[in-house]
């Protein structure tokens, strides 16, 4: 395969990817990384490269029209953006003392578990849990307009939601992903923030955690020109396309393709746990 | 300064960003394609980036020389630039809103940032 056709192909894939990361809170690494390893054969380091630029790029490309409209919150994400960070740095430091293998093995099922979790709507929590006066004082509480209709909500457990993003962060850390998937289920989950709200402030968030990574990875050489251009070029495309749909889809398919998304970013770290390269 | 213009603000830098990004990779795949389209698109084995390609000051004196992954590099290092960059315009609006506890929070994330970015 010559170059002329490997740029169309990767850049196809990465549209794919960032107009699904967008919709789900994800990222693109979990199409980037498989169509770049298994189906092109290309080396596992140069696949991470490539998938931290996917993240930043799905990020930055669908937040502009997401942070516009107010779905995604800037003071949560903000919030929140201390415990990931101080995570991955944490998750970095670690790295060398964590079997991560394991670790991938244990990550792998409790995805599982949550792709499950996220597939029920949980209203009849939402009454049992009262609002939290820390997202109060902190100012999380919010509003964004579906569909021209203005709803307002207010979050629950916040330092539950700080410390699942410090494990979201070091996760991210230890094992080089992005982690979106962690960070969607603290915000839906725990902070019981609106889903719409929950992937695209978690969308809002990635960016930032990949930029970090990104950097030293490409120091190390890890991200080839002739991969990242149309990686980039097709996952910004994507993401902005993304960004358009999301006022329009209803939340139950958004939960659905989210749940779907997980289950595979699931078995791909339960098979590199195995050794497998996803 | 409200939290809506503020917003408005942070989407404008997102979407500059995105903007300059893409135009950049854009013209650099371009030129890439037309120098290097009949080269076999070999990544089985790992080998590290030349060092033009992995650093500011090289990337920028191969961007001079108008080496096509010269410029693509310079791309993905605005790509990587402006979800930094998000977060301090973010920090000076909330001093302008006069949100003293958002300022620190903004300051804590962003100091956070440029030490992962030094080491």
């Amino acid at each position: 395969m010559n170059v002329a056709e490997f740029v169309p192909i990767v850049f196809a894939a990465s549209f794919a990817a960032g107009f699904l990361g967008s919709l789900t809170g994800l990222g693109g690494g979990v199409i980037v990384t498989p169509v770049l390893t298994l189906f092109l054969g290309v080396d596992l380091r140069y696949a991470i490269g490539a998938s931290l630029i996917s993240v930043i790029a799905t990020s930055s490309g669908a937040a502009a029209a997401y942070v516009r409209d107010g779905y995604s919150n800037i003071r949560i994400g903000m919030f929140l953006e201390i415990a990931t960070t101080i995570g991955a740095l944490c998750g970095a430091f670690l790295g060398t003392h964590v079997p991560v293998s394991a670790l991938s093995i244990v990550f792998g099922l409790i995805l599982l578990q949550a792709a499950w979790q996220s597939m029920r709507e949980h209203q009849g929590t939402h009454a049992a849990l009262l609002p939290d006066p820390l997202g109060n004082r902190l100012r999380l509480n919010g509003s964004y307009s579906d569909n021209g209709v203005e709803q307002s909500y207010e979050v629950r457990r916040v330092k539950l939601g700080f410390g699942l993003m410090f494990g979201a962060g070091t996760i991210s850390g230890l094992l080089g992903i992005g982690s979106g998937s962690l960070k969607v289920i603290a915000l839906d989950q725990a902070m019981q923030v609106p889903f719409k709200v929950s992937t695209a402030t978690s969308n809002f968030m990635i960016g930032v955690t990949a930029a970090a990574s990104a950097s030293v990875y490409l120091s190390r050489g890890y991200v080839n020109p002739g991969i990242a251009m149309p990686v980039l070029l097709g996952v910004l495309a994507g993401s902005m396309l993304g960004a358009k749909f999301l006022a329009h889809l209803p939340v139950i398919l958004l939960r659905r393709v989210f749940a779907g998304v997980v289950g595979v970013i699931a078995i791909q770290m339960i098979a590199a746990g195995f050794g497998a390269k996803l | 300064m409200t939290d809506a213009k503020l917003e408005r603000i942070v989407a404008t830098v997102l979407r500059t960003g995105v903007s300059v990004t893409g135009a950049v990779v854009l013209v650099g795949g371009i030129y890439y394609v037309i120098r290097h389209g009949g080269e076999a698109a070999d990544y089985h084995t790992f080998v590290a980036q030349a060092t033009e390609d992995r650093s500011l000051r090289r990337v920028l004196a191969g961007v001079v020389a108008l080496r096509a992954r010269s410029l693509i590099q310079l791309g993905v290092l605005l790509l990587i630039a402006t979800p930094i960059l998000r977060v301090a315009v973010a920090l000076v609006g909330f001093a302008l809103e006069k949100d003293r506890q958002y300022v620190v929070i903004a300051a804590i994330v962003l100091a956070i940032l440029l030490y992962s970015l030094v080491t």
